[in-house]
C-alpha cells in the first residue's frame, strides 16, 4: 500500500477543513472494508485519510415517531443491527444492511460507507432509495441535502465534491400501512455480493387492498443503484394482486440494465429482477399490513 | 518513508505503546511490530476471517483495521485468551472436538466464536454457522469446529466450580 498520512478529527468543521485541504487526494475513513482493500490493490490512491470515526454526530443514532431516523455516516452495520427503533420501524433497512459481510464486517462497515463506496451492488442502497432517505453533506460552504436515489452518480462515484462529507442519512418517520423489503440473489447466503437485488416501499390503501404509493429500486443491475419510476408509478392505484406484480416486475426488468460479469450474465439477471422485484413487493405488502415479522 | 505515529492501546488487558506507519494495519503491527503472531494473514482482504481480533469486543478483521485506528481502544487476539494456568474452555473445546487439522484458521475461529458466545451463549448450530460465515476452513468440513463451539457454549453454562481446574 502506497504511503499516505492519517488524521482523526473529533469536529465536522476539522474534518471538512482537512478534506479541502486535501482535495481529490484525500478521503474519509469510515470502516475502511471497502476503502482499505482498494488502497491496498491500488484502486484507489489517497495522500490523506481522514478518519470520520471521532466525530460524535458521525457515531449517533436518533429516531422520534414525529421526526423519524438518523443516521450518523460512521455508525455501523452491527450497531445499526442493535438499536431497537431499526430493526422495529425500519426493517426494510435492515434487510440490506444486515447482509452486507459477515459479523467481522458488520462490526466495522458502515451505512454512510455502503453508500460513499457507491457500488452497483450495494445492498444498503435500494433499501435507502426506496424508504425515501435524504443525505445530510457537510462542506466549506455550509451544509446541503440530497436525496439517496441521486447520490450515486456512476460506479464509485458520488456527487461528493472535493473537501465534502457525508454527514448522516435521515429517514422519514414510518407511516401507517407502509412496509418495505429488500431482497437479493447470492450463491452464498453470507459473504457475498448481489448478482442482483431489489427494495419495494409500498403504502396501502385504509382497506389494505390497494397500492396507493410504491417505490421500486435495484441493485446489481445497473451503474449504479437504481431507483425504478415507471414501475413505481404503475403500481400507484392498482389493487395489491399478482397481475400487478407482475407488471411492476416486468417494467423493472425493462428499465434494468445488466452487464455481464464474473457474478451472473445479462438473462439471469434480468429473470432474477423479475422474481426479486415480485417476491420483495410480497414483503412490503406483508410488513404493511403487519403480518411480516420485522427480520 | 512515511511518517510513523505513537499509538497507545490496550492489547490483552496490558496497555501498549508501539509505532507504526499509517498504512500499516493493525494485523500488521499485531504480527511485526508486537510479536503477537497468533493472529494470521490469509486474504488480506476481509474473506477470510484468519486475522480476526476483538476491537472493544467487537469481532473485526485485523487486516482492514489500521494500527493507527487503535489508539485508545483495547484489542483481544488469540494470545489474551489463556489464563496462567492453562487453555480457556473455548480453546479446550477445539482441542477436546478435534477441531482444527493445519491449523491456521484456528486463532480466527475462536476469536469469532468468542465473540459469539460473549453475546449469545447458547446458539443453534445454524447461528453458529451464520456466525462463523466470514471465517474459512480448507481442512475440517467445519462439522467439527460447530462442535467444538458448541461444547464450549454447554461447559460454559456450567457453574464455574465444576469445571475449573
Amino acid at each position: 500500500m502506497r504511503p499516505f498520512a492519517y488524521e482523526a478529527p473529533s469536529s465536522i468543521a476539522t474534518a471538512v477543513d482537512l478534506l479541502a485541504q486535501g482535495g481529490e487526494r484525500a478521503r474519509p475513513l469510515a470502516g475502511g472494508t471497502d476503502l482499505l482493500v482498494q488502497l491496498r490493490l491500488g484502486l484507489r490512491e489517497v495522500d490523506w485519510l481522514i478518519d470520520i470515526k471521532r466525530i460524535p454526530e458521525l457515531r449517533h443514532i436518533s429516531y422520534d415517531p414525529n421526526e423519524g431516523l438518523v443516521v450518523g455516516a460512521a455508525v455501523t452495520c452491527a450497531e445499526l443491527g442493535e438499536h431497537p427503533d431499526v430493526r422495529r420501524h425500519y426493517p426494510g433497512l435492515w434487510d440490506g444492511a444486515g447482509i452486507i459481510g459477515g459479523p467481522a464486517i458488520q462490526g466495522r462497515a458502515t451505512l454512510g460507507g455502503n453508500l460513499c463506496n457507491a457500488a452497483p451492488s450495494g445492498d444498503s442502497i435500494p433499501a435507502m432509495i426506496v424508504l425515501g432517505a435524504t443525505c445530510t453533506i457537510a462542506g466549506l460552504q455550509g451544509t446541503r441535502r440530497v436525496p439517496v436515489e441521486a447520490f450515486c452518480i456512476a460506479p464509485h462515484r458520488t456527487v461528493l465534491r472535493p473537501g465534502e462529507l457525508l454527514v448522516s442519512l435521515h429517514f422519514p418517520p414510518p407511516q401507517a400501512r407502509t412496509g418495505a423489503c429488500y431482497l437479493r440473489f447470492t450463491p452464498r447466503a453470507e459473504m457475498d455480493i448481489a448478482v442482483a437485488g431489489a427494495a419495494a416501499w409500498v403504502c396501502l390503501s385504509e382497506d389494505y387492498r390497494r397500492i396507493e404509493a410504491a417505490r421500486i429500486a435495484l441493485s446489481a443491475v445497473a451503474p449504479t443503484p437504481l431507483l425504478v419510476h415507471s414501475a413505481s408509478a404503475a403500481l400507484a392505484g392498482q389493487v395489491a394482486d399478482e397481475r400487478c406484480l407482475a407488471e411492476a416486475a416486468r417494467l423493472a426488468q425493462e428499465a434494468c440494465q445488466p452487464i455481464a460479469d464474473v457474478r451472473g450474465g445479462i438473462a439471469q439477471r434480468r429473470h432474477l429482477v423479475g422474481v426479486l422485484v415480485k417476491r420483495a413487493l410480497r414483503g412490503a405488502i406483508q410488513r404493511a399490513k403487519g403480518e411480516l415479522p420485522h427480520d | 518513508m512515511t511518517e510513523r505515529v505513537r499509538v497507545s492501546a490496550v492489547i490483552n488487558g496490558e496497555p501498549v505503546e508501539f509505532l507504526c506507519e499509517p498504512r500499516q494495519s493493525l494485523l500488521e503491527c499485531l504480527r511485526d511490530i508486537l510479536g503477537l503472531t497468533g493472529t494470521k494473514e490469509g486474504c488480506n482482504d476481509g474473506n477470510c476471517g484468519a486475522c480476526s481480533v476483538l476491537l472493544n469486543g467487537r469481532l473485526v478483521n485485523s487486516c482492514l483495521v489500521l494500527g493507527v485506528e487503535i489508539q485508545g481502544q483495547e484489542v483481544t487476539t488469540i494470545e489474551g485468551l489463556a489464563h496462567w494456568d492453562g487453555l480457556n474452555l473455548l480453546q479446550q473445546a477445539f482441542v477436546a472436538e478435534d477441531a482444527l487439522q493445519c491449523g491456521y484458521c484456528t486463532p480466527g475461529m475462536i476469536i469469532a466464536a468468542k465473540a459469539l458466545l460473549d453475546r449469545e451463549p447458547n446458539p443453534s448450530d445454524e447461528r453458529i454457522r451464520a456466525w462463523l460465515a466470514g471465517n474459512l476452513c480448507r481442512c475440517t468440513g467445519y462439522d467439527k469446529i460447530i462442535r467444538a463451539v458448541r461444547s464450549a457454549a454447554a461447559a460454559l453454562a456450567t457453574p464455574r466450580q465444576e469445571v475449573s481446574k
